[in-house]
């Protein structure tokens, strides 16, 4: 009951309090260049959350079922690594087969969740907060519904500022970077309500 | 020591269980099977390899889509109507569809993929485009920029197209050309000689294509070509022909012009060539063997810049001058342009201007 209840704690920290892209600054280069609308975002983000889920049960289970046995957590980020890439090219292939359009729409960037740093950072951060496998799936789950929840924000919030004036230097990134900034100001702002190490 | 091999063997295994993983995978999910292609309601049925794109599809298959950006989604020419199968719409595709399009299931055939039974609609004319082999019969000098290529077809051995029509020429690999490449050149000969065709080539300094036929290309190469395509044609009326082009553009007017000829069309005709001097003139002897044949053709050539030439007789100024004096108005009149882009939009809009509805005015813009 109580490892099943901090799981469900790991879990919402994740998504609120503790949000990967808006307090640990992971994620960004897809964050940034794939919200210029709801809907790309938000299946960017189903393939994210799809992605960290199951890479962090599969980091979990190999990580203490075969390096830690065989003394080998020195190969840890090359062994991250190979998971993840080996996922999300069969997360590719799937959604190539499923959905066409998504397919289309995702682009070269549905292959770069391989290198999305918050995918490797959350594999690494249940390491080294000591999670068990419940809480680590959890903080995948977490993880990705928190960074799908930042970069649909930050979607809708691009999507209404296309009619408004912003300074010319401003617009595209610049624009862009500065709300980022609000909005992870404001998620910091619940960083003290829980503790999740 | 162990401990080397066994971290050695621990990755291995990892690795190839992931790898053995994603070809599982693929097999299932990037396997589609044989697939069904129908065109135009069972008047031919393929049975292809499903997973690629329908337009490489039907090029293995010897049915040529036009297609300038060779598969790349840039140009939008690949259009085929899918009726069945054709699965959703992709953004990829809406820039190039017009809505009325896009209700009548016209999709970009190098965008979607046969993934399963399939049933288009092609214009019938398409099964006629055919990728040829052909050999360089002559080349020969028509000005000092430019150039007819005459190629003799080796494979298939005849070709049908609609004078006025144009072929996609295959420039091979050369030094300054790492990859092959198409362009688009009209065909200047008659369609009664379906045994070979004649292009009209002009030197473009820097030109992938111009560089290589002009400079490489020499008598009984072998080169490949696909076509016909286009709808620049002669349509069938009783209206007074004016056809007008500059450069280059007379490949196709003359092929229109061999049509008037040899089906014995009696409708009024008027052949407006224009170039910058004397020398840039050509096809003048052809010009004059056209004239006896058909007894209603005028021809009016002009050149913009006669006086560095001395003697001439013609008439003075550009294309646009001498429509400008010779049409009163537009009433039963049609006109055939062809040419470099500016011209053809000036002459589009004199002779509107002058009352012939647009839909009566044809032209082949050449880049």
């Amino acid at each position: 009951m109580e490892l099943g209840l901090s799981a469900f704690i790991v879990f919402f920290a994740a998504i609120f309090t503790n949000n990967i892209l808006l307090t640990n600054f992971l994620g960004m280069c897809s964050f940034l260049a794939i919200s210029r609308e709801v809907k790309a975002s938000l299946g960017l983000g189903l393939a994210v959350i799809f992605v960290m889920t199951c890479t962090s049960a599969l980091n979990y289970l190999v990580y203490h079922y075969l390096l830690v046995p065989l003394g080998l957590e020195h190969f840890r980020f090359i062994v991250f690594i190979i998971v993840i890439a080996a996922f999300v090219q069969l997360v590719e292939m799937v959604i190539e087969r499923s959905s066409p359009v998504l397919y289309v729409v995702l682009g070269i960037f549905l292959p770069l969740i391989t290198v999305n740093c918050a995918i490797l950072g959350v594999a690494l951060f249940m390491i080294i907060r000591n999670y068990t496998f419940l809480q680590s799936v959890a903080y995948g789950a977490g993880g990705g519904i928190g960074w799908t929840l930042a970069i649909v924000a930050m979607g809708g919030i691009r999507q209404k500022l296309k009619g408004a004036n912003i300074p010319k230097p401003l617009e595209g990134p610049g624009i862009t970077l500065i709300i980022a900034g609000l909005m992870a100001l404001a998620f910091i702002g619940f960083t003290g309500m829980i503790q999740i190490q | 020591m162990d401990h080397f091999f066994l971290s050695l063997i621990a990755l291995s295994c990892l690795g190839a269980g992931l790898a053995l993983l994603l070809e599982v995978a693929d097999s299932y999910l990037g396997f589609y099977g044989e697939c069904e292609i129908d065109i135009n309601g069972g008047e031919k049925e393929l049975t292809v390899q499903g997973g690629r794109t329908l337009l490489s599809t039907l090029m293995e298959q010897g049915i040529f889509i036009p297609s300038a950006c060779g598969g790349r989604g840039s140009c939008g020419y690949c259009k085929v109507k899918v009726t069945q199968g054709g699965g959703p719409l992709l953004p990829t595709e809406t820039p190039y569809l017009e809505p009325e399009e896009v209700k009548d299931n016209v999709r970009l055939s190098c965008q979607i993929k046969v993934r399963g039974d399939i049933e288009i609609e092609i214009p019938p004319e398409l099964f006629l485009i055919k990728e040829f082999r052909s050999r360089v019969e002559s080349l020969r000098d028509l000005t000092h920029e430019m150039k007819e290529l005459r190629l003799r077809l080796i494979e298939p051995d005849t070709i049908i197209f609609k004078p006025g029509q144009y072929i996609q020429f295959q420039v091979p690999e050369y030094e300054q050309c790492p990859e092959s490449v198409y362009r688009a050149y009209s065909i200047a000969s008659p369609s009664r000689e379906p045994n070979g065709i004649s292009l009209i080539v002009t030197r473009v300094p820097g030109g992938l294509a111009t560089t290589y036929i002009h400079e490489i290309l020499k008598e009984r190469d072998e080169v490949t070509f696909n076509g016909p395509y286009g709808d620049f044609y002669l349509r069938d009326s009783t209206r007074e022909i004016f056809l007008v082009a500059t450069g280059s553009g007379l490949a196709p007017i003359m092929s229109i012009l061999y049509q008037i000829a040899n089906d014995g069309i009696s409708r009024r005709t008027t052949l407006i060539f224009g170039a910058r001097h004397k020398k840039d003139l050509f096809y003048l002897e052809e010009m004059e063997a056209l004239k006896q044949k058909i007894p209603d053709l005028e021809v009016i050539l002009t050149l913009s810049r006669p006086e560095e030439e001395g003697r001439w007789e013609g008439e003075r100024g550009r294309v646009t001058n001498v429509l400008e004096k010779i049409i009163k108005d537009g009433a039963n009149k049609e006109a055939y342009l062809c040419g470099n882009p500016a011209m053809v939009e000036s002459c589009v809009e004199l002779l509107t201007k002058k009352g012939i509805p647009g839909e009566l005015i044809f032209y082949d813009k050449f880049g």
